[in-house]
């Protein structure tokens, strides 16, 4: 007769993560920890943070429904000062930047000499001269070769501010709380400094959920002051934190692309065929061609004219309930013409979302009779789904609680 | 006198009669709703009885709305957003306690507590049920097929029927068969021997019905609890945010976007028949609407043996309508808290308070409790289905405080010896409701700023429904499918050319589906050649 052997004293499983070389702690690891019951982590640029702390449906419903803090210190923050900010800053981005009130922060794609894009951001704008561009990419090489001749200070400030999304209906109401007076004030993309715990607290209207949402900047020092004041004022209103995971469920509804999952940096792919122009992304809005001379203007102008883009990119709705992760995309579930780059079984608007890169025509002029192949698991039997596909405007989530001003308490 | 002609009216602006009319002015009919009270939803509604409090006054919890529906109908528009919950569990005499927890291990190992063995055995019961699951929801937006019909249309449907069961193994259809007819006691038994267990999972077989746990039949009544599903989590409930109402909102809203007509205030009085055919309605007020086409969404009792007159139907299905069971069973009471309560036996952080919380600890208490019943009052130690919506929806209550339902079970429609529930009995009621929670939370009765108590006769005079039977008509076995609401009439028609049944007496039954509705509109549309609105087979 066998025997089967355990510990003497059983092991006690630990929610401390495994901090190694290149997984830096943010400034609100000690908070996570204590929070997390998944044990459950994931790294953004060289950081550690929660995929997810208890579930990630439960956390998808809290940002939908209350309050939610996700940790955004790993965002690329870049400080450009100087005379020649607006100017340098307006050749950086195809948008006109002087458009932008100090204030304010606008959402901006920046391009190659190619007109191939590079990467994703938000611009805050402090001051005539003063400048934030917050990325999740790396840029300060393309910051400095861009700025050869500026007259500009660019400072990676990414280590010295902490950053949390804070997003949900009822945030507002427990900003309010904390006794933050003229948050009612702040319309979307705004932005103002309030004084917290003896130091400068930033916060904009901004997000990445489609929601009612705010972003808070604050020094490293004090994050922890700030992540609990939040969850003190919050204690009534159902906040809680949330993980990657989730947060990655309403950027889709939200309709929002990501760099490195709906495209790829352009001057980091080897096949040259990878890149994508603002018009393959559906960005065509963010391309200024009046307002002067910006990095890809040329090649942007010339696919404009002779109408070359190859690609277009759309938000799909999708028959049946299974997400089409990676999923190819047909024309008369025949001919292939594209594939999805994002996609979610959206659980509040009960519907099968997804984002799609396809090839022009396809998606411009042909938008009928579009099907997805999904390959579902069923019981380790994978069957073959052609599901019908129809092209919708984004974002496919879009409340009014989103733009109300002052917002609504819950 | 108002001489307005449309292409149908529905009666009762309930959930299902909205969901009816929101697929029939989709397909572009002019359509109109006749409510009786001044709000809409029937028994899904939010009501301010206390201010700063919502209460979901009626129906409280939401998972079994089809999400077909919420989808084709666009509710998430309209503002509809359901929000899950997990947690809940039993507080148990002994001064421990049964939680029941979202993810899979610390759930196992919740349950391992109280038996080893219930802790893995769990799994097949799971399996088990998500089996049954799998076969009965594909009928749920589906018309029920008449087994003596040779019409091909259900002839098809009992060729799909039967092809799903032929999916099972031999011993798997043996164990449908028994599934339907047996009692949920007994099926608890072939999976779990700890008591709290059993109890906790019971619970779900006797909600809203008039049977004891130990009465055959009722274990289909828990896998009806157990269908539903909150993004494809099979048996996952949650809140609609802002109350129960946020549906009936959310369907109105949908509607009226569509062209639609919503009177509130209009209880019917009679349906107009001429020559075996339906034109139009009166209300009680006098007015008349005429329109060929006339859905109610009231159940089959009141439909045929109140607002239809005798004369105009056959003998034999009035005698089949009077047989039909409508049982009061349950009541509920909407409490306001100055703060959450305390229960000194569980830790303050226990997922417990999210979810649906009972005090019943075996499954004899519960079946005493249907003793009571028959003996024409209510359980003296009662089955209760208690949550804190505010754990999770900020919308209901100022912050700090709390709103609180609790469902109870069981209480009779009649009272013994003639008595009234008005007066003592209704407070009484109450009490006994205080006196058991208190057992547990020792400030509960402090913490009451206002409730509202409502017994079956509330819940019949206020949304209409027979008995105050939540699911307008018993879910067993032998008024499911093509019995459901009458032999030959199961297939939302009636046997008055241009009248229509939508309610939950009708397949697959009640809860807050929306499937009888949507169902009944397809057939309505079907009659008349309109733009098919309605998914479905």
């Amino acid at each position: 007769m066998s025997k089967s052997l355990s510990p003497k004293t059983p092991e006690i499983l630990s929610a401390r993560p495994r901090v190694n070389a290149g997984r830096k702690p943010t400034p609100f690891h000690a908070r996570q920890v204590e929070k997390s019951e998944t044990n459950d982590w994931t790294l953004w640029a060289g950081y550690s943070i929660p995929n997810s702390y208890t579930s990630v449906e439960l956390e998808y419903f809290s940002i939908r429904n209350g309050a939610t803090l996700y940790d955004i210190s790993p965002m690329c923050k870049y400080r450009i000062k100087g005379p020649d900010a607006e100017r340098f800053m307006n050749r950086f981005v195809p948008r006109d930047v002087r458009k932008i009130k100090p204030g304010r922060v606008a959402y901006a794609i920046w391009c190659n000499d190619d007109g191939h894009v590079l990467d994703d951001g938000t611009i805050f704008r402090f001051g005539p001269d003063d400048f934030r561009l917050c990325s999740q990419e790396r840029q300060y090489a393309w910051l400095m070769d861009s700025a050869l001749g500026f007259d500009v200070e660019i400072l990676d400030e990414t280590d010295d501010i902490a950053a949390l999304q804070f997003q949900g209906p009822t945030t507002f109401a427990i900003l309010e709380a904390m006794g933050l007076k003229g948050v009612e004030t702040l319309k979307p993309f705004d932005l103002q400094h309030f004084s917290f715990a003896g130091t400068e607290l930033m916060i904009s209207r901004t997000g990445f959920t489609g929601d009612l949402g705010y972003e808070l900047w604050i020094e490293p020092g004090k994050a922890l002051e700030l992540w609990d004041a939040l969850m003190a004022a919050g204690a009534d209103r159902t906040i809680s934190p949330v993980g990657s995971l989730a947060l990655d469920m309403t950027r889709i509804e939200a309709g929002f692309i990501q760099p490195a999952v709906d495209f790829l940096h352009a001057e980091h792919v080897v096949r040259h065929t990878r890149g994508r122009s603002p018009f393959e992304l559906g960005l065509d809005w963010q391309v200024d061609f009046t307002k002067g001379h910006f990095t890809g203007r040329r090649a942007l102008l010339k696919e404009k004219e002779a109408n070359s883009s190859r690609y277009c990119f759309v938000g799909l709705e999708i028959e049946g309930n299974k997400p089409a992760h990676n999923a190819l995309v047909y024309h008369k579930q025949k001919k292939e013409i594209g594939h999805i780059t994002s996609a979610v079984w959206s659980p509040t608007m009960k519907n099968n979302l997804a984002m799609a890169l396809l090839q022009r025509p396809f998606g411009v002029d042909i938008t009928e009779d579009l099907w997805v192949e999904i390959y579902v698991d069923k019981e380790l039997k994978w069957d073959r789904v052609m599901a019908r596909a129809k092209i919708v405007d984004r974002p496919f989530f879009n409340p009014p609680r989103k733009r109300q001003t002052p917002p609504a308490r819950f | 006198m108002n001489k307005s002609r449309y292409d149908a009216i529905i009666i009762g602006a309930g959930h299902n009669g909205l969901t009816a009319a929101c697929f029939m002015a989709k397909a572009g009919l002019k359509v109109l709703v006749l409510e009786k009270n001044d709000y809409l939803g029937g028994a899904a509604v939010s009501l301010e009885l206390h201010p700063g409090w919502t209460y979901s006054n009626c129906s409280y919890v939401c998972s079994l709305l089809r999400p077909e529906i919420v989808r084709d109908l666009n509710l998430p528009k309209y503002g509809l957003q359901v929000i899950p919950y997990s947690g809940g569990g039993v507080f148990m005499q002994n001064g421990d306690h049964l939680c029941n927890y979202n993810d899979h291990d610390a759930h196992r190992l919740e349950l391992a507590r109280h038996s080893k063995k219930d802790s893995e055995a769990y799994d097949r019961y799971s399996t088990d049920l998500m089996r049954q699951c799998r076969f009965i929801k594909p009928l749920l937006m589906r018309m029920a097929p008449d087994p003596t019909s040779f019409k091909p249309r259900d002839l098809g449907e009992l060729a799909y029927l039967g092809k799903r069961f032929l999916d099972f193994s031999e011993a798997q259809m043996a164990e449908t068969l028994r599934f339907w007819t047996m009692s949920v006691a007994e099926f608890l038994d072939e999976y779990f021997e700890s008591d709290v267990i059993k109890a906790y999972y019971a619970g779900s077989g006797i909600i809203g019905t008039a049977l004891g746990p130990m009465s055959p039949g009722t274990a289909y009544v828990l896998l009806h609890h157990y269908m539903g599903e909150v993004d494809g989590n099979i048996g996952a409930w949650g809140f609609a945010r802002g109350g129960m109402g946020s549906i009936s909102k959310a369907m109105a809203a949908c509607f009226e976007d569509h062209g639609g007509e919503i009177r509130s205030g209009c209880g019917v009085d009679k349906v107009l028949v001429k020559n075996g055919r339906t034109v139009g309605v009166v209300l009680k007020n006098g007015d008349d609407y005429y329109a060929n086409t006339v859905i109610s969404n009231a159940d089959v009792k009141h439909t045929f043996l109140d607002i239809v007159e005798r004369d105009d139907l056959p003998e034999d299905f009035v005698r089949q309508v009077e047989r039909f069971k409508i049982r009061g069973s349950s009541g509920k009471l909407n409490i306001a808290l100055d703060g959450m309560p305390e229960f000194p036996q569980v830790p303050k952080d226990s997922p417990i308070f999210n979810g649906d919380m009972h005090f019943t600890d075996s499954i004899e208490r519960m079946e005493r409790g249907y003793d009571d019943w028959k003996n024409g009052t209510w359980s003296k130690d009662p089955y209760l289905d208690m949550l804190l919506p505010t754990r999770i929806d900020p919308t209901m209550a100022p912050p700090g405080k709390h709103y609180m339902t609790v469902f109870v079970q069981y209480a009779p429609y009649h009272l013994a010896n003639n008595e009234s529930w008005d007066g003592a009995n209704r407070d009484a009621f109450a009490q006994t409701v205080f006196n058991q929670i208190s057992e547990y939370s020792p400030n509960f009765k402090d913490m009451i700023l206002h409730y509202e108590c409502r017994t079956p006769l509330d819940i019949e005079r206020e949304a209409g429904i027979t008995e105050g039977n939540i699911f307008q008509g018993e879910l067993t076995f032998d008024q499911l499918l093509f019995n459901r609401p009458v032999p030959g009439y199961a297939q939302y028609r009636s046997p008055i050319k241009g009248l229509y049944m939508c309610g939950s007496s009708t397949h697959p039954g009640g809860g807050v589906m929306g499937a009888p509705g949507a169902n009944a509109a397809r057939e309505v549309l079907r009659d008349l050649g309109a733009r098919q609105t309605v998914r479905g087979y």
